[in-house]
């Protein structure tokens, strides 16, 4: 299965973050990305531009609404994202606890969905 | 061949290999339905088999396997299931037993996998586990039947469509995810003992129900302290059900329970088990509420219990799991011990705090604490406070009884 691991981390702490600290944190994202590429684990994945970079854009009665930042503006934002090739929950899981961010942040586990998966069981 | 007591006793073992063999928990429910129905026709006329159970699961696997084969998309599934099936349905005693017991532990480590909301894991623990019925289930949390199904697939749906998988979980997992399971069991337990719902019957079966969870749980996973610990616990508080209520049905405290009533064999191995589960290392908030019970359930009267060291044991409660509600234990526990103005000031200082407006233990504790005290208008007023908040019907009867007591004693006073 596929799983879309949504790294979410605080802008304002991140952004108080040391050069050297930034560059041993991306150094351990390229150790766990290259493990991951190995296993044939790792499908894609990237950090994100910041919020202040965001753009949202909304279709209403055929009129396009584009407006600044983010859709919602939460306590952490979306920074980044594994998608990554797991055999069960309990794999993906084990993966989403080795993302660095994991240990200030917080990382949402979901499934890719597939079409018609209730019925092939 | 006693039918219903094999249904009753197996159903759940023989669901647990179902759903590993098939890997789909409603094509095992049904497949077994339909295994008990050929049983049902065959075996009056043809004889039970030696071995009911791999009987039965073999049938269920055949029935999946045609099933599957009958619709093109399921065949490479079918031929699946042909294979390993084969391997795992030889009727080898022992072999058998071990399988089947890791089955039931997959099983348990699924239902109560922290990706469920903690109410589905509770309910499907009960419904495939233990095989208690939905309708069962939804009386005894108060919950409408359909509310109740509704919760069971939409958790099956998520196991099946996350990838939740069918497995006992690494060594390195295995403390936290069974520490996730004891706090199943231990809600399944508290429900049936402490519950708000009226109807005693079910009650008894969800208490009856977690301690052979329990003893699945030790029994399957040795040197498991923490386990051991609430196996103890259950049975220890287990042990008093007979003197908690009287014939009328209303709550007894424990200082005027009779201690005859309670079952002497089931504290002798509460507290076996206890001391193991502690010479064994466990330190957690089972082990402790256990030692406390232990305590009560050895004691000859109220007035011999080691009230000083049940006490100091809710302070080690506290130290690990803050929570006002044992801070109401403790209090209780320090007036037990000698000082009922020391106890009476604790519990005024918890109110003032007001974190527990709405927990009628706390007023029902103040009150009893006043009525030692012979202050009764304010041990009344505590009670009709308490019986506002309280809304288990055994625990108002007690309230109103105690009130009109007080009263009484109160007018004849005056």
């Amino acid at each position: 299965m596929q799983y879309l691991l949504l790294i979410y981390h605080s802008e304002a702490e991140f952004g108080k973050t040391t050069e050297a600290d930034k560059a041993a944190l991306y150094q351990e994202y390229g150790q766990l990305r290259e493990e991951l590429s190995g296993k044939g684990q790792f499908v894609g994945g990237s950090q994100l531009a910041s919020t202040t970079m965001a753009t949202t854009v909304r279709v209403r009665d055929g009129k396009r609404v584009v407006t600044d930042g983010p859709f919602a503006e939460t306590k952490e934002q979306l920074g980044g994202y594994f998608l990554v090739n797991a055999n069960d929950l309990d794999e993906a899981i084990a993966i989403a606890a080795r993302i660095p961010s994991a240990r200030n942040g917080t990382i949402e586990v979901r499934p890719i969905a597939v079409r018609g998966k209730a019925v092939e069981a | 061949m006693d039918f219903e007591k094999l249904h009753r006793e197996e159903s759940g073992r023989i669901l647990a290999t179902l759903i590993r063999l098939l890997g789909d928990f409603d094509l095992a429910e049904e497949m077994l339905q339909e295994a008990y129905a050929v049983a049902l026709q065959k075996w009056p006329s043809e004889g039970t088999p030696a071995n009911p159970r791999a009987w039965l699961i073999s049938t269920a696997r055949h029935k999946a396997i045609d099933r599957l084969r009958r619709d093109q998309r399921f065949e490479r599934k079918a031929e699946e299931i042909a294979k390993t099936a084969e391997i795992a349905a030889r009727p080898e005693s022992d072999r058998e037993e071990e399988m089947l017991g890791d089955d039931r532990l997959r099983l348990i480590f699924t239902c109560c996998h922290p990706s469920l909301p903690m109410e589905a894991r509770v309910a499907l623990t009960l419904r495939t586990v233990c095989g208690i019925t939905t309708e069962e289930i939804s009386r005894a949390f108060l919950v409408p039947v359909a509310t109740m199904a509704q919760r069971l697939v939409r958790a099956k749906g998520k196991i099946r469509d996350a990838g939740i998988p069918y497995r006992i979980p690494s060594s390195e997992e295995l403390r936290d995810r069974l520490d996730g399971v004891l706090l199943v069991v231990y809600l399944i337990f508290n429900e049936g003992y402490l519950g708000n719902s009226g109807d005693a019957l079910i009650r008894r079966e969800l208490c009856a129900e977690a301690m052979r969870l329990g003893r699945v749980l030790c029994g399957l996973l040795p040197r498991q302290p923490e386990a051991q610990a609430l196996l103890g616990l259950m049975l220890l508080q287990d042990s008093r059900r007979d003197a908690r209520v009287s014939a009328e049905g209303e709550l007894v405290l424990l200082e005027e329970q009779d201690r005859s009533l309670w079952h002497q064999e089931q504290i002798q191995e509460g507290t076996q088990i206890v001391e193991s589960a502690l010479r064994g290392g466990a330190v957690g908030m089972y082990a402790v509420q256990a030692s406390i019970a232990a305590l009560h359930a050895n004691a000859k009267t109220a007035k011999e219990t080691d009230w000083p060291q049940i006490a100091s044991l809710y302070d080690v409660l506290l130290r690990g799991h803050p929570s006002p509600v044992v801070e109401v234990n403790r209090a209780a526990a320090v007036a037990m011990a000698g000082s009922v103005e020391e106890g009476l000031a604790l519990l005024d200082e918890i109110e003032k705090r007001e974190e527990l407006k709405e927990f009628h233990l706390l007023p029902a504790a103040q009150a009893d604490l006043l009525r030692r005290l012979g202050r009764l208008p304010e041990a009344a007023e505590a009670y009709r406070r308490s019986l506002r908040l309280a809304t288990n019907d055994i625990e108002r009867r007690f309230l109103r009884r105690r009130l009109a007591e007080i009263e009484m004693a109160n007018g004849a006073g005056t």
